[in-house]
Parts: structure tokens; sequence; C-alpha cells
């Protein structure tokens, strides 16, 4: 554990604290459908994350006054646990948690075709166990995989990463140390075969041409981190339908 | 829980109007995409406030108060002050706005503006420390919300800000760890002057400085802030709909231009 | 069924592929279907299933997807709530739905014991789908033969996606099911399958084979390996 500050954040060779090049992101861990009574679920380890997502729904919507006559609801939490972070973690609601819940959300909103169960709800729970830099574009991912294994319609999965600066160079998945000793981290969320951005944040000092090359950096990581994402699912799904060869669905009745 | 709101209805006449207008790069008040409503700074209108401005945009106004306390430092930055920003949607500023506890929305636009001020290190925290560790200057900037008509994030940026710029300390010294106050005053130091420009997307037209009917039919809402040397230092997309690329480069490249005569606007008469 | 792979015109996944949401399954001249959504010339998956197409008209099997009621459709559902105008229905929708005293019974009761003495709260009914457009709760009805409170079985529940698997090409598997169990099997669309047979072990039997069809749905000899099963199970000759 790199304790207190770090002296530098990019050594002479040009590899980071934890030896990864500028543009490398953390190893990538996805699961899908680990929960039993959520109709839709997906863990994620990215580095040092771990985080869990839950998805009921589309379900019957309490209170009822939320509900939308034109399309589903969407709603969002996502909370760290206690015992995620290094100081304890109040486990009362921060800012922080509201403004990410309200983000992720808002990441989301654009690919789930919501329009399909109007006057229902579909919550999302998103757990970071864990934390250690990028929780939300790691959330978006695991959540979006959430969704696709409850089957709810989207027009694309949403597949999120950042990039930012630290120790003068643009990088790609900041992590902790790099978030909080760099200059500047930039969360970005794209549907990637719409080419549409559904979340950017950005804190820090970076000129316009580095905010161009950190821009297009974390857009190459969303993409890197759609193939597998694509690749978790064909994993979870596969199984099921090529157990025994082809499937034979055109026996199927009505 | 973050949940997805009830929308305002909008007659679909003024939506089309608004979207063919947006196609056309023209706006319902005859502005162009590029064009600020008119923005008005008032300074220093709240006396027992060590700092105070009111900001309108528009029909839109927001005041932005500063007081300094004593208090203990962060323990991960112990030789800083503490700077915290906190806004209010009162009721009185819209229909929409209700009583209770903060609502994400006031969550989120509190933490943008702070956002800004922070990350361009606006205030000089290092010179508000008295004891490392111990005793530092509290910087409380509190955002009342007065009339609600769009752009709310700009116009409360520019209110802190300008009640930054606006805020006197009392002359004082340190002796043995107490703080003595002396006669007089002094400004607050001050490091950099960060101006964000907010952008709706509607149909495929970007729009600066959204007024209110403008944002209850945007699909995205954009914030670049721009830092006194024109680099980016917080970027803030909202809204729930999405931005192509080239919107946020479009953006981006607008923001740093037209950050630099809202700023002048905002530090000058200070 | 046309199918040129120059840049205008193409399909770009074989049938029976498994395809997850945002794909891009054709481009051209198609017809986005069930499950499928086309923007600008392209047609993409919303969901992971298996691509299908019938001529130009692609659209997406879904492996998982919650119950949507129809009109005409049986279903079995839970009674969760009651009042003077009729119960509450939990059917395993979005949805619930709502069985009017009126649908229940051609003598509306006066007072609200003789409701009761109808449906309970906790009873477990069969009854047919008569009005829902997704603007309002469906509506339900117990008027008509076979429908009802269920007094005896068992129910098992499975995914809304697997009844077509379960009932087979022309009521094929749901048949052999029978056939060979000797049990009477009731089917609702929303999932919910009343099995009710002559002794409790080959209740048992019949929902084990029932969750072996669920989890095997889109495999192949499935339909030999159920008539195994049941005969294992079962032993009742063919």
């Amino acid at each position: 554990m790199i304790k207190g500050y770090p002296e530098r954040l990019i050594d002479e060779n040009g590899l980071r604290l934890d030896g990864r090049r500028p543009d490398e992101l953390r190893p990538i861990k996805l699961e899908i459908g680990v929960l039993g009574n959520a109709d839709g679920s997906a863990y994620i380890e990215q580095g040092k994350n771990k985080i869990l997502v839950g998805v009921y729904g589309p379900r019957e919507i309490h209170p009822k006054h939320a509900e939308l006559p034109n399309r589903a609801v969407l709603r969002c939490r996502y909370r760290m646990a206690p015992f995620s972070t290094e100081e304890r973690k109040n486990p009362a609601p921060s800012r922080r948690e509201i403004e990410i819940s309200k983000v992720i959300r808002e990441a989301l909103e654009p690919a789930v075709m919501s329009e399909y169960y109007p006057r229902t709800v579909i919550d999302i729970f998103i757990e970071a166990l864990q934390c250690d830099g990028g929780t939300r574009c790691a959330g978006i991912v695991a959540a979006s995989l959430a969704l696709a294994d409850a089957g709810i319609p989207m027009r694309d999965l949403v597949s999120s990463c950042s990039a930012g600066k630290a120790g003068g160079e643009i990088i790609l998945d900041l992590f902790d140390l790099e978030d909080k000793y760099g200059d500047a981290d930039m969360p970005v969320a794209l549907m990637v075969n719409l080419n549409m951005i559904t979340l950017l944040q950005m804190d820090g000092k970076l000129n316009p041409m580095e905010f161009e090359k950190a821009f297009t950096m974390a857009m190459e990581g969303c993409r890197k981190i759609r193939g597998l994402q694509v690749e978790a699912l064909k994993k979870r799904y596969q199984g099921i339908v090529e157990r025994e060869g082809t499937s034979e669905f055109d026996e199927e009745g009505t | 829980m973050s949940i997805t709101p009830k929308p305002s209805i909008t007659s679909i006449l003024e939506q089309n109007l608004i979207m063919e207008l947006a196609a056309k790069s023209r706006r319902v008040d005859g502005r162009s995409l590029t064009d600020y409503r008119e923005i008005r700074i008032e300074r220093g209108i709240i006396e027992k406030a060590n700092g105070s401005a009111q900001v309108s945009i528009g029909k839109t106004k927001v005041m932005a108060g500063v007081k300094l306390e004593l208090g203990e430092p962060f323990p991960d930055t112990p030789d800083e002050g503490v700077l915290t920003v906190n806004a209010e949607f009162t009721p009185i500023a819209s229909p929409t706005f209700e009583l209770g506890p903060p609502g994400e929305n006031s969550i989120e636009l509190a933490r943008i503006v702070d956002r800004n001020l922070r990350e361009s290190k606006a205030v000089d925290l290092k010179k508000l420390c008295i004891t490392p560790g111990k005793k530092v200057f509290i910087v409380f900037i509190d955002i009342n919300i007065l009339n609600h008509d769009g752009n709310l994030i700009d116009a409360s940026t520019y209110a802190a800000l300008a009640a930054l710029l606006n805020t006197k300390m009392s002359n004082f010294e340190v002796n043995d760890g107490e703080v003595i106050f002396k006669d007089g005053n002094q400004p607050l130091p001050m490091n950099n002057y960060p101006v964000p420009v907010t952008f709706a997307k509607i149909g495929r037209a970007l729009m600066v400085d959204p007024q209110l009917q403008e944002e209850d039919i945007m699909s995205t809402r954009l914030t670049i802030g721009v830092d006194k040397d024109g680099c980016i230092c917080a970027v803030q997309k909202g809204g729930m709909g999405e931005l192509e690329p080239d919107d946020i480069r479009n953006a981006v490249g607008l923001a740093v231009e037209k950050s630099k005569e809202l700023r002048t606007l905002i530090i000058g008469g200070s | 069924m046309r199918i040129s792979w120059d840049d205008e015109v193409a399909i770009y996944t074989q049938r029976r592929q498994l395809v997850t949401p945002g794909e891009l399954l054709a481009q051209g001249e198609y017809y986005p279907e069930l499950n499928t959504f086309k923007e600008k010339d392209k047609i993409y998956s919303m969901i992971v299933g298996l691509f299908d197409y019938r001529g130009n008209r692609l659209s997406v099997v879904p492996l998982k997807h919650c119950y949507i009621p129809y009109v005409g459709d049986l279903v079995i559902g839970k009674v969760v709530d009651s009042g003077m105008s009729g119960w509450t229905v939990d059917i395993h929708s979005p949805y619930s739905a709502l069985l009017p005293l009126t649908e229940a019974t051609s003598r509306p009761p006066s007072i609200r014991k003789e409701v009761e003495g109808i449906l309970r709260i906790g009873d477990l009914i069969k009854a047919k789908v008569i009005a829902f457009d997704r603007t309002k709760d469906p509506i339900l009805t117990i008027r008509d033969r076979d429908l009802g409170r269920v007094t005896r079985g068992k129910v098992v529940k499975i995914s809304p996606s697997k009844i077509p698997r379960l009932i087979g090409k022309k009521g094929s598997m749901i048949n052999l099911l029978k056939k060979e169990s000797l049990c009477d099997l009731t089917v609702g669309q929303n999932g919910v399958i009343l099995v009710m047979c002559k002794s409790p072990e080959a209740e048992e039997a019949v929902i084990d084979v029932i969750k072996m069809i669920e989890r095997e749905a889109h495999t192949q000899g499935l339909t030999d390996r159920v008539s195994e099963a049941l005969r294992r199970r079962i032993g009742s000759t063919p």
C-alpha cells in the first residue's frame, strides 16, 4: 500500500505507479447474473475497484405518483460501502454519492428504451464495495450489463472510462492516487456503436489540446471496454444457447 | 436515489417553434446561439456578509454570500483553508421548487460551482492557514436562487466568484497559534477566476445560456468551466440526452473564447 | 431472401447467433421487428437474444423478458388486495391486474363479507386477460369454464420467454409432458404453470422437467431428453 504523497506519478520509463503504460486500462473482470433475486445483475473488478450492480424491474412503482404515463422511470442509487475506502465512509448518503447517482442515471437514460414500459420503474442499485478511483465509470459499465441481463431493451450498451493527466502525461483509467495527486480526471461514458456521449465530467486543469487528447483517449478506452462487455454477455449466455450445438427455436410454438 | 424527473410540459407548438428556430441557428428571444442574455452584477449588497454579490442573467437572479469562520482543516490538506459551497433552491424562485432538504439538483449545482472554484484554485487556500493541522479559515459560500429563468449554473458561479472578489477579511496576526484580529481589512487572496459557459443541445444545435423555456425542451446540458489561462477546469454534462463527440469539441472551443469577455465583466468593477 | 454483401445492403449476423444490445444486425432495405430498432439505415438489436429473420424482416428472440399481458392470455396469479369493487392480482408482471367483481360473479354481493367469500387475499386464480393497453392496468375475468380459484396442485414459475418452448410447435412439448406424466398441466402465459398429478412425487418430477425445459430451452434434442427424463422419473410406459 502506498501511503502519503507519491514522489512521482510517472517513472523514468514512462510507467505509472502500478506499472501501467499511460494508455493502458487496469485489468478488468466482468461477471453477469451474480445475484439470485435481482432481475439482472453484474459484478465488475477493475484494478482494486469491486462493484456490484443489481437491477429490479420493470416493476410497479411506489409511490404511485412518481410514475410517468409514457415511459418507465429510472431510479438509480450509487452507494459506497462504509468499508470501501481507507477511512471508514459514513453510511449516510454524501453529496458526492447523490451527484454520482444522478450523473449515472443520466448516463443510462439515453440507452434505456424506457418507452416500452410506461408507468413502471426500473431500479438500478450500484454498490461500490471497494473503491480505488473511477468507480462511477466502473459502475456504469456493470449497470449497463445488469440492465441487459434483466432483458431491458437498450439502444446500445453504455461503456465508460476515465482519462486525465498525472505527472505531466495524459493517462487512461486513473486509479485513486493518480486521481488524488494528478492534475485532472475526466470520466466519459460512450454508447460506442451509436458514437454518442452520455456522461462527461472533468475536474483539474487541461489546456484545450490536452483536453482533446484525454477525451479521445477516454473514448478509445470505452471502445476497449465495450469489447469486454460483449465478451462477458456472450460468455454468460452462449452456454445456455449452444450447450449442445445449434438451437432449435424453429420448433417453438406461438 | 436519483429518479427520472417529471418533465415540465411545454406545448408542442412552442416546442416546434424553438426546434425550428434552432435548426436555423436562431432563438425565440432573438439571440444568436452564442449570445448571453444581459448580465448584471451588483456587489457588496449584504453588509453583514464578508462578501456578497447578486447576478442577474436575463430574468434569472442569484445571490451569493461569503462568510469566513475559523475552524479545523481537512486531514489530507492540513496546511490549507477550507472552501465549502452550498446552494438553496428557495421556493420563492420557482413554482417547481419545493421546501425540504436539498435535492439532487441543488447538490449538483453546488458541486459544479465548488468544482470550478476548487479545481482552478481560485482562492489561495494556503494563505488561509493559521496553524497547520489545527486552525484555518473556512470560506463558506452560500448561494440563494432568487428567480429561476434558466442557466442557474453560470449565474451561481458568477455570483460566487463576484462575491469572493468582493470579500473582505479583517487584518490579523497569529500569536502562539492564536489569531488576533486588527483594524482594517484585506481582500481574500485570489489566484484564479474560473468562468463556466453552459450550453443546451436542442435538435442538433448547441446554444449558450439557455433560458428556462429552452432548458425545458433541451435534450442535454453541457457546462465547460474555463480558468484565466484558457484551460478547462470543470466540465459537467447534465440531462437525459446524449452528445456527439464533436458537440463537446465545439463547446470547448467556444467556451474558451466566450469565457474571456464574461471574465472581464465579472472581475470588472470589483 | 436477399442478402448481398456490398456496403449498402447487408445482414451482418447469422440466424440463431447470440446478439447483444446495440449490435449492428443489418444495413439497408430491412425492417426492424421484435426487439430490433432502426437508426438512419442501420438496424440494431435492443436486447441479448438470438437473431432471426423472415424475408427482410429482422427480429431477436429474447432469452429473458418480463411478462407483458395480452388480451386473451391465460394467466395464473395471486390475489394480493381486495376492495368493494374487486381484487388486485399479482400476475408476475410490471402491471398488477384488476379482477372486477362483475368479472368474478354474476350476482355482485352487497356486503364485504360476501366479497371475501368469493376470493380471499392469498388465493391463486386461473384467469383470462380481457383488456390491456399499457396505459391502464390489465383487467382479468374468471367467468369462464376452467377459470377461478385454484384449489389443488403445485405451481412452478419460469421465465415467460420460455413459455413458447414449453408449449412447443403446435403444442408438441406440452402434449408430450401431459401424455407421459398423466398429469393435468395449466400453462399461464405469465410464466406460472399449475401442475396437478395423482401423487406429490409425480408433481415434483414434472416440475423438475419443466425447469429443465426452461434451462435448456435453446438446445438441440430437448424433446428426446424430456421423454427420457419423464420415463425415468415417473416410469410410465410410452
